[in-house]
Parts: C-alpha cells; sequence; structure tokens
C-alpha cells in the first residue's frame, strides 16, 4: 500500500508539474508581452512577438521527448553499429560483416520473411472474411466483439493461452493441450509442436494472427460501410451474385484501407518479440529478428555494437512503409 | 447493402462459418479461464474440456503418524481420510505399494505383510493395524478415485501471495497510470499547435511525426540504455527506475498520440476557432476552454490505446525496469514465470488470468472509444 500511495504522490507531482509548465510558460508569455491596455504600436507588435513563440511553448515538451527518446536514437543506433562491444572503439564495418556472415542471422532473417508474408496476409484476409460476414447477420456486432477481443490481451498472455493449447504429454498421459486432443480424436500422433522444425514457426505465428485479425476486421468493416449503396444496388440489378459483388466492387472500392491494414501489421510483425521470447526464445529455428537484437543487447554483458546493426536491419525494412505512410498523409493535407 | 432472403443456404452458410470462427476465437481464452479455476490435480491429469464431467485419478496419501499409539482389541490403530482437507471423491481401488497401486476394491480388509491389515472405504476413510507400534514415517496408500468436479480460488489465492503477483499488479498500476496522463496532456498541446498555429516548419513537423509512428522501439534501446547508465551516474541514482520508465513510454507513445489527436482537432470547425480569435483569446485560452472539451473523444481514445499498450509491454519493462522479485510488472511476472513454472498450469493459468482481467474490462467496457480511435488513426 505504501508503494501505491507514494506512487500517487508521484503521479499527481508529475501531472500537476505538466500543467505547471504549460500555464506557467503562457502565463509569462503574456505577462512579458501584453497584449491589451497599450498603445497600438506596442500591441500590434507584442501580438506579432507572441505568436512567434507560443508555438514553441505548446510544441517543446513534445519536441524534446520525440527527439531524445525516437530521433537521437536512430542516429546514435547507427553510430553505435560502427563501434564495439561497448561501444567505444571503432570497428569500421566489422559488425555488418559479423552480421552477414552469420547463420543465426540468416536465420532469424529468413523466419521474420516468413512472418512477414504470413501473417499480414492471413489476419487480413479473416478480417476482410469477417467483416464482409458479421455485416449481415443479426449477431453480427457480438461476434465481432468476441473476435477483437484478443487484441487488449497481452502478447506474453497471449503466449501462455497458446503454449497451454500446445502443450503436449509424453507417453500415454492424457493430452491435456487442445491441439494434441484434437489431433488424438481424429486418430492422430500427438506431437511437441513447438519443436517441431519449420511448422513451429507457424504455430507461433498463429498466436499473432489471433490478435491482429480483430484489428482488422474493425478497420475493413467500417470501410465497408462507407461503400455508397448505390454501388451496391446498381451491381445487384445488374444481376451480380453475391461473391462477385465481394470480389468485382467491394474489395476494389476499398482496397486503400486493405493496404493500410495490411501495412500496419507489417510494422507490427517487424517488431515482434514478446512471443517468440515467450514461446521457444528462438530455439528450434524460430529465431527473429527483434529477439535476436534483444539477445545481442544482453548476452555476455551485452554487445552493443551486434544489437544495434540488428536494429538497423529492422529499420531499413521499416523505411519504405515510413516513406509510403509520410507521402499519403502529405497528400492528405493538401486535399484538405 | 444485399437483400438476401433470410433462408438462402448462402445466409446459412454464414451463420455457421461466422460461429465457428468465433468458437476458434474464443475458445483458447476460454480454456485458459476454466483451467485457472480448476482443482490442481485435476488440471494436471485431465483436459479443460472435460472440466464438468468426473475425473478418474491415482493418487498416493501418506499416513498420518500419532504421537499417542491407539490401541483397540490389543492392536495398534491408525485412522484417517486419504483425501486432503476440502477434497473428496470416489474410491474404487487402493493399494499398499507401488508396484500394485491398484490391488484391492475398496471396502475390503486386506492383509499386508507383518500382520499389518488395511481397509479403505469408498469415502476415502481408512483404518490401518498394527500388532506392533507405528513408528517413523506415515505408510503410503495408493487409490484409485473418482473425484467429482472441484472449481476452486485456490489458484488465484496462491500466485496473489506466493508466486508475488499482488506485488507486480501495483507495480503495473503504478507504471501505467502516469504513463498514459503525462502523453496525453504532452501531445494535446503540440496537437494543437500543429493543428491551428502557425509557425515555420509546421508541415516538415508533421511529416516527421509521421515518419516517427513507425520507427521501430529496437532502434532506441541501446542508445537509451546507454544514455540512462549516463545520466543516472551523473546524479548518482539508479538507472533503472519508474519516472525513466513513465518518460521513455511517453516518448514512445507520443507520435500516435499527436497524429489522432491532430486529426481530430484539425477536423474541429474553423468558426469556432476565429471567433474566439476575434473576442480576443490567446491560443492558450482557446486550447483550455473550446479544445480540450471538445476533444474529448479523441482524448480518451488515445488513453485507452496507450492504457492497453503500456499494461501489455514487456518489452520496455525488460529494458528500463529492474528485473528483481519486488519491481517486475505483470507480464514481467508472468514471463518469469513461464520460465521457472513452466509446467504448472494452474499457476500459469491464474497468472495470465490476472494480467489480462484490467485491459479486458477496460476493452469490453470502452470498446467504442477504442474502435473509434482505431479508425481516425489508419483510416484517413
Amino acid at each position: 500500500m505504501g508503494q501505491l500511495a507514494s506512487a500517487l504522490v508521484i503521479v499527481i507531482f508529475g501531472v500537476l508539474g505538466c500543467a505547471a509548465y504549460f500555464y506557467g510558460s503562457n502565463f509569462l508569455l503574456d505577462k512579458l508581452f501584453p497584449s491589451k491596455n497599450r498603445s497600438y504600436d506596442v500591441v500590434a507588435r507584442n501580438l506579432r512577438i507572441t505568436s512567434y513563440i507560443r508555438p514553441w511553448l505548446f510544441l517543446g515538451p513534445a519536441l524534446l521527448a520525440l527527439g531524445f527518446y525516437l530521433v537521437y536514437p536512430v542516429v546514435e543506433s547507427f553510430r553505435l553499429s560502427f563501434f564495439g562491444r561497448t561501444g567505444e572503439e571503432f570497428v569500421g564495418l566489422s559488425n555488418y560483416v559479423w552480421l552477414f556472415n552469420s547463420d543465426e542471422f540468416y536465420q532469424a532473417f529468413k523466419n521474420n520473411m516468413l512472418w512477414l508474408v504470413v501473417v499480414p496476409t492471413a489476419a487480413t484476409f479473416f478480417g476482410l472474411i469477417i467483416a464482409v460476414m458479421t455485416d449481415r447477420i443479426w449477431w453480427g456486432n457480438i461476434a465481432k466483439s468476441l473476435i477483437f477481443m484478443p487484441m487488449a490481451i497481452s502478447f506474453i498472455g497471449a503466449s501462455v493461452i497458446w503454449k497451454f493449447i500446445y502443450d503436449f504429454r509424453s507417453g500415454d498421459d492424457p493430452q491435456i493441450g487442445l491441439l494434441n486432443a484434437v489431433v488424438l480424436l481424429f486418430g492422430g500422433e500427438p506431437q511437441q509442436w513447438i519443436t517441431l522444425d519449420f511448422w513451429n514457426n507457424i504455430f507461433l505465428m498463429i498466436i499473432l494472427i489471433w490478435i491482429q485479425t480483430g484489428f482488422a476486421m474493425v478497420i475493413l468493416s467500417a470501410a465497408l460501410r462507407g461503400i455508397p449503396d448505390e454501388t451496391i444496388e446498381a451491381a445487384v440489378l445488374d444481376g451480380a451474385n453475391g461473391f462477385q459483388i465481394f470480389y468485382k466492387i467491394m474489395v476494389p472500392q476499398i482496397w486503400g484501407t486493405i493496404a493500410v491494414v495490411w501495412t500496419t501489421i507489417t510494422i507490427l510483425v517487424l517488431k515482434v518479440f514478446d512471443v517468440v521470447l515467450a514461446m521457444t526464445n528462438g530455439q528450434w529455428g524460430t529465431q527473429v529478428l527483434a529477439n535476436q537484437m534483444f539477445d545481442w543487447m544482453f548476452r555476455g554483458g551485452g554487445d552493443f555494437g551486434r544489437g544495434a546493426v540488428v536494429a538497423i536491419i529492422i529499420m531499413v525494412l521499416v523505411v519504405p512503409i515510413m516513406v509510403w505512410n509520410i507521402r499519403r498523409a502529405n497528400a492528405e493535407m493538401e486535399g484538405r | 447493402m444485399i437483400q438476401s432472403s433470410k433462408r438462402s443456404p448462402l445466409t446459412w452458410l454464414m451463420h455457421i462459418t461466422v460461429l465457428f470462427l468465433v468458437v476458434i476465437w474464443t475458445v483458447p481464452t476460454a480454456g485458459l479461464f476454466i483451467s485457472s479455476i480448476r482443482d490442481k490435480d485435476q488440471l494436471s491429469v485431465s483436459g479443460w474440456w472435460t472440466a464438468l464431467s468426473v475425473s478418474e485419478q491415482r493418487m498416493v496419501s501418506r499416513t498420518t503418524i500419532p504421537k499417542e499409539p491407539v490401541q483397540e482389541n490389543g492392536l495398534y490403530v491408525l485412522k484417517g481420510n486419504v483425501f486432503e482437507e476440502g477434497k473428496s471423491g470416489l474410491i474404487t481401488r487402493f493399494g499398499a505399494s507401488s508396484l500394485k497401486p491398484e490391488a484391492f476394491t475398496s471396502g475390503t480388509k486386506t492383509e499386508l505383510k507383518k500382520g499389518l491389515t488395511l481397509i479403505v472405504l469408498e469415502n476415502g476413510d481408512y483404518v490401518m493395524t498394527s500388532p506392533k507400534a507405528f513408528k517413523g514415517r506415515g505408510k503410503r496408500i495408493f487409490y484409485t478415485a473418482e473425484i467429482p468436479p472441484r472449481f476452486t480460488l485456490d489458484n488465484y489465492r496462491e500466485v496473489l501471495s506466493a508466486e508475488g503477483l499482488g506485488k507486480s499488479f501495483i507495480n503495473s498500476l503504478t507504471v501505467t497510470i502516469p504513463a498514459t496522463i503525462i502523453p496525453i496532456l504532452v501531445a494535446a498541446f503540440a496537437a494543437y499547435a500543429l493543428a491551428w498555429m502557425k509557425f515555420p516548419g509546421r508541415a516538415i513537423l508533421i511529416a516527421t511525426v509521421v515518419g516517427l509512428l513507425v520507427v521501430p522501439l529496437q532502434m532506441s534501446l541501446i542508445p537509451l540504455l546507454k544514455s540512462y547508465s549516463f545520466i543516472g551516474s551523473i546524479f548518482g541514482v539508479g538507472s533503472k527506475g519508474y519516472i525513466g520508465i513513465w518518460l521513455a513510454h511517453t516518448g514512445f507513445g507520443l507520435p500516435l498520440a499527436i497524429y489522432l489527436l491532430r486529426n481530430y482537432i484539425a477536423s474541429l470547425p474553423r468558426e469556432i476557432i476565429e471567433s474566439a480569435r476575434v473576442d480576443g483569446a490567446t491560443d492558450f485560452d482557446i486550447f483550455r476552454k473550446i479544445i480540450l472539451p471538445l476533444s474529448f473523444p479523441a482524448l480518451a481514445s488515445f488513453a485507452i490505446f496507450q492504457f492497453l499498450w503500456v499494461w501489455n509491454d514487456l518489452l520496455i519493462a525488460m529494458v528500463f525496469l529492474g528485473n528483481s522479485a519486488d519491481e517486475l510488472v505483470l507480464t514481467g511476472q508472468l514471463r518469469e514465470l513461464l520460465g521457472s513454472r513452466g509446467g504448472n498450469w494452474e499457476i500459469l493459468t491464474a497468472s495470465a488470468f490476472i494480467t489480462i482481467i484490467i485491459p479486458l474490462c477496460v476493452f469490453f467496457g470502452l470498446q467504442r472509444f477504442l474502435v473509434r480511435g482505431l479508425l481516425t488513426g489508419s483510416v484517413k
């Protein structure tokens, strides 16, 4: 309880401090350059000055935080990738040479690519199918809510949930993992799924698909509702059947949204870490880049150079999506 | 939308497919919850889907030796019940050695070695007699019992106290609440400036925020780890602590916060802001009295996002918070248990459920805001 109380005090302190900054700095600005009860010239000059300064007062804390936590680290990581394990001696390209010669990296890279292909595709596909179908049945909203639910569950919680499903008992012990029980029901042989070469990657991906399908469904469902009724009515009048309407009318109309969903999940997949750490910690051929990076950060006291190199690779993979996002945002603002 | 007749086969197919998918999506969580409230002995020998049926278990129990020997009819007697306190079942078979654990049917009196006799009744009561006084450790009784389904909160009691989850729960709250409130405040001001104030470089800043949305966390970890230990050494304090993690979550949450709030604030009607300006209100007044109340839905959406994200985060907590038992947040504690208690599903399921219960409540309670936030965040 004592901890909770002190936490509460610090919370109030922090939030008040934050509020005090905004109040205080704006108050000070208005006092220094008053815009009331002065001659016209003074007021005009003061207004100009305050309107020049105030945006930066508003932006200040945000810019500081963004700079320190995101911009500077990108630059610093890049620099560190040319330095040794403690980040002090310059080693040139040797981290990169090490990276491209290590089997561990190729394994992780290959797996990451597999994740990138499978997870966004499957989640978007299921999301779209579910969105289309739930819009047409009376209990659709309940169904949506339940499929959306895993979104709220942490990756590590989801890992426990699925590890329980993949659980394996050797010998004649009854299988308490659902998957093995189902396999047994259909006359198959129970397996230790987590160590099953190659397929274990798929079993880990299922966890992320399970979490992300709800996200895809919600966004795509909203986009589907945005399709004008007239378009679909016209298609119905022309004698199109359900599947034709889906493939030829709906999907092309929401293509932009599908792309957004797909890229959002792609970004998430690139950073996938918790699931792999919790399920296998990269053993049995399931390593991915984010987990490898974490591993190098602390392995044997930590190798910052090699960790930074792996981070750079993840960053490089993200850059195309980043550029695409920025261009899309810019185009949008010009359209406004 | 399509006006298809209610009874067409396609509609039926749709109902069945959706039902099937809903079942697949909910069964994993349901299994976890059911398992967490099952008796741990049953949990380890039968699947959770059999939770409601009677399970047959082979167990072993050790008799207690009373301090004062009890004698009846010239024989030393041991009486008791094989079941632990609070448990019950129907004994079908019993035995006295691990080689023949099912040697006898319940209710039959059997002769063992050295003149010992043993009888175990269906309800678990046993009577053991011996010509000599019982000494040393108790004798083992093996039994096969039909155990009725039993649900209990014992698993929760155990993880909350013995496994330290109660402490972690408070730690998680301590991390999450400030890490949700601070970025909202900081981002709201920045979003207003980016939406309605004129200054050089605004377009570039907006583009930067959009770009930063996708910067992987992994890029930041090593440099921040270095910076934190540097700052820590200057002030002579440890590099890991709550303030550090709050600010880290603030930094990482800001791009999304600014982006969401800017989109929302920029879509507010221009007339309101212009007319307030004409009346001589400063931007600070406009923000405080007009923008902030109007932006409540957007603020709520982001608050939910950030809350879920911080509560569910493992990576940042592992890097910026210590790994000792009393500093772990729920996700970290769960990961720890996954390593140390890998096979104890009663502990893992109960712990996992405790870590996901708060997000689930937030999710079902405030789903409306969450959906709205998702939509402004990506469909535009």
